[in-house]
C-alpha cells in the first residue's frame, strides 16, 4: 500500500478517501452531494508518513456576504481579499450622483444600458427642486430615463426616498446583489441581499455592462441577545453598535447582524440598521432572511407585481469565517443619542442632560418608515410642539405618506404643531426643507451628524429614534420618550 | 507616476461633507466644485493650493457620502495625489475610478508635517519628504486595480 496513492478530502467530522486524484470540480460536487452548499474548498497538499500524498480539501465554510457575491461572478471559490467582477441584479442613482454617472456614460459613446428593467433613476435629494440647478440635475434623470426607456424612473409625486422606496416597491430582493451611488445603497441588506453603496463612474459603468468590481469582504458578526427595552429600536442598536466600533470600526468590512434581538424587530427596524453599516464604514449591513423577510416581500411582490419575482434565501455557514464576532446584551441598551459630530459620539439619552433644540427633524431613509411615524405619533398624540421648536416630519415615500394620513398620524403631527411634508432627504444633507441656521441644534433620526451637515458649519446635528425626537420636540431639549408618556 | 508638492495636512475622518458640503452639490462642473473644496473644514482652502500639491491626512479619509463630487473637487481644485493613513472604501473606489492618485500609508501620514515638500512615485510606492529627508514605502496597489489605473480609470477598462 505505501506506493498506492490516497487522497482525501476533509470536512467538520467527516473525510473521504479516494484512490484516484479528485479535481476540484470532482469534489465541489461530491461534497455538494453530501448536503453542503456553497461550500468554500481550498486545497492543500501534505505528505504522509509512507510517502503517499495526500490532499486536504478543507472545508471552509461561507458568509451569506460571501455566498452572494460568488453566485453572481464566475468565481468557484472566493474569499476575502480576491477581486472579482460581479453581476449586477438592480443599481439606482438619484439626482446628485446619476447626472455625473449619464454624462460618464454619455461620454464612452455607449448606445444602450444593459437591462432597462433592472435601473432606477430616483430623483429624491433636492426635489421637489428646490432651485434652478437642482431642477435642471432632477432633468437630467428623466430625459435619460426617457432616451433609453428605463422602466423604474420615479417622478416628484411618486417619487419617494430611495432606499425606503425599493423594498416597498419588491424591486430590490433577497440574495440579489445590488449596487446604488448613493453611501446608504446598504440598506436592503436588511432583506438579505448584499447591497453596497458606490461611486458615479461604477454606476456608469454598471449601466454599461451590468458588472460592479468588488473587492471581497471580510464579516464582522454582531450578535445582539435578549429582549429590548421599551423605547428601544434597531436606530438605539446600530447607534450603540456605531459608539462601540467606531465611524471606521467595520472599514471594508461587511456587518452582519444576528441574534435574537434581531429575529424580533420588524422590517422597519432592521432597513434602520442596515441603513447606518457605512457610518461604521462597512461595505454592507446584512441580516438573513427569515419569516419576517419573506412576509414583507411577498407582500410587496403582491402589492406592487414586479417584473422580477423570484429571489433566494441564503445563511452563513455554521463554519463560516469572521474578522471577528461582537456579542451584546440588547436588554441592556438604552435609548442613544449621537452627539455632535461624528455618528460615534454616542451617549444613552439619559445622560445627555439641558441640551436645548431648535428644531426636530423626523424622516430620513434611516427613519422615515410607516412603524417610525406611529411610534412619533404615539409619544406627541395630543400634545404640543414646544414652543420656539421647530418640528418636520417627512413621511419617506408617497405610501408612507398615505398610510400616515389614513392612520390619522397626519393629524397628529400637524395638530402638535408640526410640519407634515411631501417626501425629500431635504435637510438630512442640508439641502432643502429646515436648513440650519449659525449655532442652532437640531436632533433628528436621520444618518450622519458631521459639522454643517444640516446646514451653517456652526450649527450642530443630534441623532437619534424617531421616539427621542418626538420626546425632545415636546421638551424643547433632548429627552427620553419615558419623560413625556 | 511621480507627484510633486507642498503637503497640506489634515487630521482623522475627514468626511465628504468637509471636502464638498452638499449645498454645493446641485452642480457637477469641476471648476466651481473646485473653488469650495475642503470648506466644511477649512475655508478658502482652494486659494491656498498651489498646483501639485498633496494631501496628508489621518484615518479614514473620506468616509460619508458617496459623492463623486469630492474627488473631483479636490483634482479641480490643483490637488495631485493623497496620502492617507486610511481610506474610507467608497472614497477609495471612487478614486481609483476616477484615476484620482491617492496612497494609504500610516507612517507618511503621521510623519509628513504641514507644508513640508513631499514627492510621490505611486508606481513604486516611494512617499519623499524632501523637508524631513525622510522615505516612506507604501504597499503596491493589488494587480486587479493596478489594471484600472493603467488604463486611467474604470471606464476606460471596461471597454471591449
Amino acid at each position: 500500500m505505501s506506493n498506492c496513492k490516497l487522497y482525501e478530502i476533509q470536512g467538520e467530522g467527516f473525510g473521504i478517501i479516494f484512490y484516484a486524484e479528485p479535481t476540484a470540480d470532482t469534489a465541489t460536487g461530491l461534497l455538494r452531494g453530501l448536503g453542503g452548499t456553497g461550500l468554500n474548498l481550498s486545497l492543500t497538499k501534505s505528505h504522509c508518513n509512507f510517502g503517499t500524498k495526500w490532499y486536504n480539501y478543507n472545508l471552509m465554510g461561507y458568509t451569506i456576504t460571501e455566498k452572494i457575491l460568488r453566485a453572481h461572478s464566475k468565481a468557484k471559490s472566493i474569499k476575502p481579499g480576491d477581486f472579482i467582477n460581479a453581476r449586477v441584479d438592480f443599481c439606482l442613482g438619484n439626482d446628485i450622483t446619476a447626472p455625473i454617472a449619464i454624462d460618464q456614460f454619455e461620454k464612452t459613446g455607449a448606445k444602450k444600458v444593459f437591462d432597462r428593467s433592472r435601473i432606477a433613476l430616483i430623483p429624491d435629494h433636492f426635489t421637489p427642486a428646490k432651485d434652478m440647478r437642482s431642477a435642471n440635475q432632477a432633468k437630467m434623470l428623466y430625459e435619460f430615463s426617457k432616451k433609453h426607456g428605463i422602466e423604474h424612473y420615479y417622478e416628484v409625486g411618486r417619487m419617494g426616498i430611495e432606499h425606503a422606496l425599493l423594498p416597498e416597491l419588491g424591486l430590490v430582493l433577497p440574495g440579489n446583489l445590488v449596487i446604488g451611488a448613493d453611501s446608504h445603497t446598504c440598506t436592503y441588506g436588511a432583506l438579505g441581499c448584499f447591497s453596497s453603496g458606490v461611486g458615479s463612474t461604477d454606476l456608469a459603468a454598471a449601466f454599461i455592462t451590468g458588472e460592479c468590481w468588488f473587492k471581497v469582504p471580510e464579516s464582522i458578526k454582531f450578535v445582539y441577545h435578549g429582549k429590548l427595552k421599551k423605547w428601544v429600536s434597531g436606530k438605539d442598536l446600530i447607534l450603540y453598535t456605531i459608539g462601540d466600533i467606531g465611524v471606521d470600526g467595520a472599514l471594508y468590512k461587511a456587518m452582519e447582524f444576528s441574534g435574537s434581538a434581531i429575529k424580533n424587530l420588524s422590517m422597519d427596524d432592521r432597513f434602520s440598521i442596515c441603513n447606518m453599516a457605512i457610518e461604521a464604514g462597512a461595505k454592507c449591513g446584512i441580516i438573513e432572511p427569515d419569516q419576517t423577510t419573506v412576509r414583507y416581500v411577498k407582500a410587496a411582490i403582491r402589492k406592487n407585481k414586479p417584473k422580477r419575482k423570484s429571489f433566494k434565501l441564503y445563511r452563513s455557514d455554521k463554519n463560516a469565517r469572521y474578522a471577528a464576532i461582537k456579542e451584546y446584551d440588547a436588554s441592556k441598551i438604552e435609548p442613544q443619542v449621537s452627539l455632535p459630530h461624528l455618528p460615534s459620539n454616542t451617549s444613552p439619552v439619559n445622560k445627555v442632560k439641558n441640551v436645548h433644540i431648535d428644531q426636530v427633524v423626523i424622516g430620513s431613509c434611516t427613519n422615515g418608515r410607516i412603524s417610525d411615524l406611529e411610534i412619533a405619533a404615539r409619544v406627541l398624540k395630543g400634545k404640543k410642539v414646544r414652543h420656539g421648536v421647530r418640528l418636520i416630519v417627512i413621511p419617506a415615500t408617497q405610501a408612507v405618506y398615505l398610510e400616515a394620513v389614513k392612520q390619522g398620524l397626519a393629524k397628529i403631527f400637524v395638530e402638535a404643531g408640526a410640519v407634515f411634508s411631501t417626501p425629500s432627504c431635504g435637510p438630512c444633507l442640508g439641502g432643502h426643507l429646515g436648513i440650519l441656521a449659525e449655532g442652532e441644534r437640531c436632533i433628528a433620526t436621520t444618518n450622519r451628524n458631521f459639522a454643517g451637515r444640516m446646514g451653517h458649519p456652526k450649527s450642530e446635528v443630534y441623532l437619534a429614534s424617531p421616539a427621542v425626537a418626538a420626546a425632545s420636540a415636546l421638551r424643547g431639549r433632548i429627552s427620553h420618550p419615558k419623560e413625556v408618556v | 507616476m511621480k507627484y510633486k508638492g507642498n503637503a497640506h495636512k489634515f487630521g482623522d475622518n475627514i468626511n465628504t461633507d468637509d471636502i464638498i458640503p452638499a449645498r454645493y452639490l446641485n452642480t457637477k462642473e469641476p471648476a466651481e466644485l473646485g473653488r469650495h473644496c475642503m470648506e466644511g473644514v477649512l475655508q478658502n482652502f482652494a486659494k491656498k493650493v498651489n498646483k501639485g500639491d498633496i494631501i496628508v491626512a489621518g484615518r479614514n479619509f473620506g468616509c460619508g457620502s458617496s459623492r463623486e463630487h469630492a474627488p473631483i473637487a479636490i483634482q479641480a481644485a490643483g490637488i495631485s495625489c493623497i496620502i492617507a493613513e486610511s481610506f474610507a472604501r467608497i472614497f477609495y473606489r471612487n478614486a481609483i475610478n476616477t484615476g484620482l492618485p491617492i496612497i494609504a500609508c500610516e507612517d507618511a501620514a503621521k510623519g509628513i508635517k504641514n507644508n513640508n515638500k513631499v514627492e510621490v512615485d505611486t508606481t513604486n510606492g516611494i512617499i519623499r519628504n524632501v523637508s524631513g529627508r525622510k522615505q516612506y514605502k507604501s504597499e503596491k496597489y493589488p494587480p486587479f486595480l493596478q489594471k484600472i489605473i493603467k488604463k486611467g480609470g474604470l471606464l476606460n477598462a471596461i471597454k471591449r
